[in-house]
C-alpha cells in the first residue's frame, strides 16, 4: 500500500504535448478514478505511472519515493488492461502465477498464493482451464487476479470493463469495488464511463485535453461542478445549459425568464444549468421557470425523460410518478433555487451565489 | 394435420430436396473442381514417375508407363547398400536442421526487435533487410564464395550451412507475425517484472508458433533442397548433400535414372515427416496470414 503523487506532471509525444502539468495526490488506499472523454491523456497518465513510457518533465512518487527513472517492475504496481492481456497459452493457474514469477518465494508458498487469489475471486475451478475456454467476465478476472497475486502498492486499471457486456460490467464493477474494501490497496482506475466513476471512485479526477478540470468526490464533483465541462460530463442525462444575460433584478433567460439571483463576480453573460431530475412540472397558476411543448417520451421504467422544446433548444426533465403530459403538450417547468447552477458563459467557471 | 399427412408431406419434402440437389449443380463448382484437379495431376505426375521409375530396371527406364513391368527394389538395395548415402543424407539432414533452428531463432529474435522496439534507423534497417529478398541466389553465390574461401569455410559443412543461418524472408515473415501481438501482452510481462529476452522467449514466442512452424517448414525444405550454393561450395564427396550427391550418380556415361529416382524417393521421406509434424501449425499459419494481411 502506498501513496501516489503527480507534480507537474508534462508528457509531450515529440513535440506534442498531451499531458500539460498534472499535479494531484492520492491517498494511501484510496480508490481514485480518472474520468473523461477519449483522448484527454488518460491512459497516457497511467502509463507514465506504471513506468511504460518516459515522463516528459515533473515528478511521480510512489510511496513518497520519486519513481521517475525506476522500471515498470521495480516501481510495485501492477496492472490490468482493457482487453485483459491474459497469455493465451497458459493455463488460468500459470497465468494467475505469472506474476511470481521473479519473487523470491518457495514454489508451495508460490502455489498457496495462486489457490489464494483463485479463491478470492470464486474461481478455483477455473484454475486448470485455458482462457478460450472462459467468458469475457471470467477472463477479466483472471487478469485481476494476475495482478492481485503480487499484491503491489498499486493497482492500475485501464478501462477494465469496457469489453464486457452491461450486465456483466455492473457485476465485475461491485466486484472490484468489494475487493478494494477486502485488501484496501490503493487504486487507480481509468474509464470513458461516468456511471463507472461515480460508482466506483472515493474521489473522481475529471480531465479533459491533457487538463485536469476538478478532484473530488462523486457528491462534489455532481453538486458542484468547477465548471461548464465538468457539469456536462458528469450525470445522466446531462445538465440543461441555458445562456442568459445579467439585469438590475437577476439573470434573464433566452426565452424570457427571470432568475431572480446575482452570483458572485458575475459577468454580462451568465449560463444557467439544472439537472433533469430538478426540473419538475410546475402547478396551475404557479409561476414558471420554462415553457414548452413536449417533443419526445422516453419511458424508462420507474421515471420518464421528457423533452421539452423551449424555443431554440430543448431541456430533459425526468418526471415520476404515472400522470404524464402527452406528446406536443405544452408544459411548465419549474426548479428549486438552490438547485440552479451557474456559470460565466465565457471563461465556463462555476460562480458561487 | 393428421399422421399420414404429416409423413406424406415429409415425403414430399425430401423428393423436393433430392430433385434439387440435382439441379442445383453450380457451373462454377465444376470447373473449379475440375481445375483443381488438373492441378493435382499436373502436381503428383512427377512424384508418381520418380516411384515408379525407382522400381524399374535400367532398360524400362524410357518407356514411359508408369506401372513398371517387372517391379523390382534392385536400385534401393543398391543405393542403401552404397555406403555413400548415408553419408550424404546425414550432411543434409545436419546442415537442414541446423539452418532451420538457427534461422527461426534469429529471424523471429530481429523480426520481433524491429517490430517492437522503437529505435531510429529501424526503417532503414527493415529496408536494408528487406532490399537483400529482391537479390536472387544466383548473384550471391559469387561473393558468399570470395567469403567462405577468405575465411576458409570452403569444404565444410559451416561454409554449406552460413549463408542460410539467418534469412531476410524469415525475419520479413516474423516481424508482420509479431504485429499481430498486441503490446498489452509484452507491457503486461515488463510490468510482472520480465526482461526484455524473457518476454520475447516466453510470451511473445508462443503467441506466434503457427508463423514459427511455418517458417521451420520453409527453411528446411529449402535448405534440404538447396543445390547451387552446396554444389559449389564442396568438392569432397563425404560432404556432399544429397541433391548434389544424387547427381554424381549420372557422371559415368550414361544417366542412371533409377538410382538418381530412388535416392530422391528416399530423400523425401524426412520432408513428409517435418511436413507431417508441422502440417497442422501451418495451415493455421496461412490462414492466420490470410486474415491479418
Ligand atoms: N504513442 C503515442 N504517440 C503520439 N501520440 C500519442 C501516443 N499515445 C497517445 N497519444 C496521444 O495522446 C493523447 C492522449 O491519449 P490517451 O491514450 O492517454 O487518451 P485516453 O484518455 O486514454 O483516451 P481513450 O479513452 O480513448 O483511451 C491523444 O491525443 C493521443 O492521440
Ligand atoms: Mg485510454
Amino acid at each position: 500500500m502506498a501513496t501516489v503523487a503527480f507534480k507537474n506532471l508534462v508528457k509531450a509525444y515529440d513535440k506534442t504535448e498531451v499531458l500539460h502539468g498534472i499535479n494531484l495526490e492520492v491517498a494511501d488506499g484510496e480508490f481514485v478514478v480518472f474520468v473523461g472523454p477519449s483522448g484527454c491523456g488518460k491512459s497516457t497518465t497511467l502509463r507514465l505511472l506504471a513506468g511504460l513510457e518516459e515522463i516528459t518533465s515533473g515528478d511521480i512518487l510512489i510511496g513518497g519515493r520519486v519513481v521517475n527513472n525506476l522500471e515498470p517492475k521495480e516501481r510495485d504496481i501492477a496492472m490490468v488492461f482493457q482487453n485483459y492481456a491474459i497469455y493465451p497459452h497458459m493455463s488460468v493457474r500459470k497465468n494467475i502465477g505469472f506474476g511470481l514469477r521473479t519473487a523470491k518465494m518457495s514454489k508451495e508458498d508460490k502455489e498457496k498464493r495462486i489457490e489464494e487469489v483463485g479463491a478470492m475471486l470464486s474461481m478455483t475451478e477455473l484454475l486448470d482451464r485455458r482462457p478460450a475456454q472462459l467468458s469475457g467476465g471470467q477472463r477479466q478476472r483472471v487478469a485481476i487476479g494476475r495482478a492481485m497475486v503480487r499484491d503491489p502498492a498499486v493497482f492500475l486499471f485501464d478501462e477494465p470493463l469496457s469489453n464486457l457486456d452491461a450486465q456483466l460490467r455492473t457485476q465485475m464493477r461491485l466486484e472490484i469495488k468489494k475487493l478494494h474494501q477486502r485488501v484496501g490497496t490503493t487504486i487507480i482506475f481509468v474509464t470513458h464511463d461516468q456511471v463507472e466513476a461515480m460508482t466506483l471512485a472515493d474521489r473522481i479526477v475529471i480531465m479533459r485535453d491533457g487538463h485536469i478540470q476538478q478532484v473530488g468526490t462523486p457528491t462534489e464533483v455532481y453538486r458542484h461542478p468547477a465548471n461548464l465541462f465538468v457539469a456536462q460530463f458528469i450525470g445522466a442525462p446531462s445538465m440543461n445549459l441555458i445562456p442568459g444575460k445579467l439585469v438590475a433584478k437577476g439573470i434573464e433567460l433566452d426565452g424570457g425568464a427571470l432568475v431572480p439571483v446575482t452570483p458572485i463576480g458575475a459577468s454580462a453573460n451568465i449560463t444557467i444549468g439544472i439537472r433533469p431530475n430538478d426540473l419538475t412540472l410546475a402547478e396551475e397558476g404557479e409561476p414558471a421557470l420554462l415553457e414548452g411543448q413536449v417533443s419526445v417520451i422516453e419511458p424508462l421504467g420507474s421515471e420518464t425523460l421528457i423533452y421539452v422544446d423551449i424555443g431554440q433548444r430543448e431541456v430533459v426533465a425526468t418526471v415520476q410518478g404515472r400522470i404524464l403530459p402527452k406528446l406536443g403538450e405544452t408544459v411548465r417547468l419549474n426548479a428549486p433555487q438552490d438547485e440552479i447552477h451557474f456559470f460565466d458563459s465565457d471563461t465556463e467557471i462555476a460562480l458561487k451565489v | 394435420m393428421s399422421n399420414s399427412e404429416i409423413k406424406a408431406s415429409s415425403q414430399t419434402l425430401e423428393t423436393a430436396k433430392t430433385t434439387s440437389s440435382f439441379s442445383n449443380v453450380d457451373p462454377g463448382k465444376v470447373i473449379r473442381w475440375t481445375l483443381l484437379f488438373l492441378g493435382g495431376v499436373v502436381m503428383v505426375m512427377p512424384i508418381v514417375f520418380m516411384i515408379s521409375t525407382s522400381l524399374k530396371w535400367p532398360h524400362e527406364i524410357y518407356e514411359l508407363s508408369i506401372i513398371p513391368k517387372e517391379p523390382t527394389l534392385e536400385n534401393y538395395i543398391y543405393v542403401l547398400e552404397d555406403g555413400r548415402f548415408y553419408q550424404w543424407f546425414w550432411n543434409s539432414l545436419l546442415i537442414a536442421t541446423a539452418t532451420t533452428i538457427s534461422a527461426v531463432i534469429f529471424d523471429s529474435m530481429v523480426g520481433y526487435a524491429l517490430c517492437k522496439f522503437k529505435f531510429s534507423g529501424r526503417m532503414f534497417v527493415f529496408v536494408a533487410i528487406l532490399s537483400t529478398l529482391m537479390i536472387p541466389t544466383e548473384m550471391l553465390v559469387i561473393p558468399w564464395y570470395i567469403m567462405a574461401r577468405d575465411f576458409g569455410w570452403l569444404n565444410s559443412h559451416w561454409g554449406i550451412m552460413f549463408p542460410g543461418m539467418m534469412t531476410a524472408f524469415g525475419t520479413f515473415l516474423m516481424k508482420q507475425f509479431f504485429e499481430t501481438v498486441p503490446d498489452d501482452f509484452l507491457e503486461a510481462a515488463r510490468i510482472d517484472g520480465l526482461n526484455e529476452f524473457q518476454i520475447w522467449w516466453s510470451v511473445a514466442m508462443p503467441l506466434v508458433t503457427p508463423a514459427l512452424s511455418a517458417l521451420a517448414i520453409f527453411i528446411f525444405l529449402g535448405n534440404w533442397t538447396a543445390f547451387i550454393w552446396p554444389l559449389i561450395v564442396t568438392n569432397s564427396p563425404h560432404l556432399y548433400t544429397l541433391p548434389v550427391g544424387l547427381t554424381t550418380f549420372s557422371v559415368e556415361q550414361s544417366v542412371q535414372w533409377e538410382l538418381i529416382m530412388t535416392g530422391a524417393a528416399l530423400a523425401t521421406i524426412p520432408t513428409l515427416i517435418v511436413f507431417l509434424l508441422f502440417q497442422r501449425y501451418i495451415i493455421r499459419g496461412v490462414v492466420m496470414a490470410g486474415l491479418k494481411g
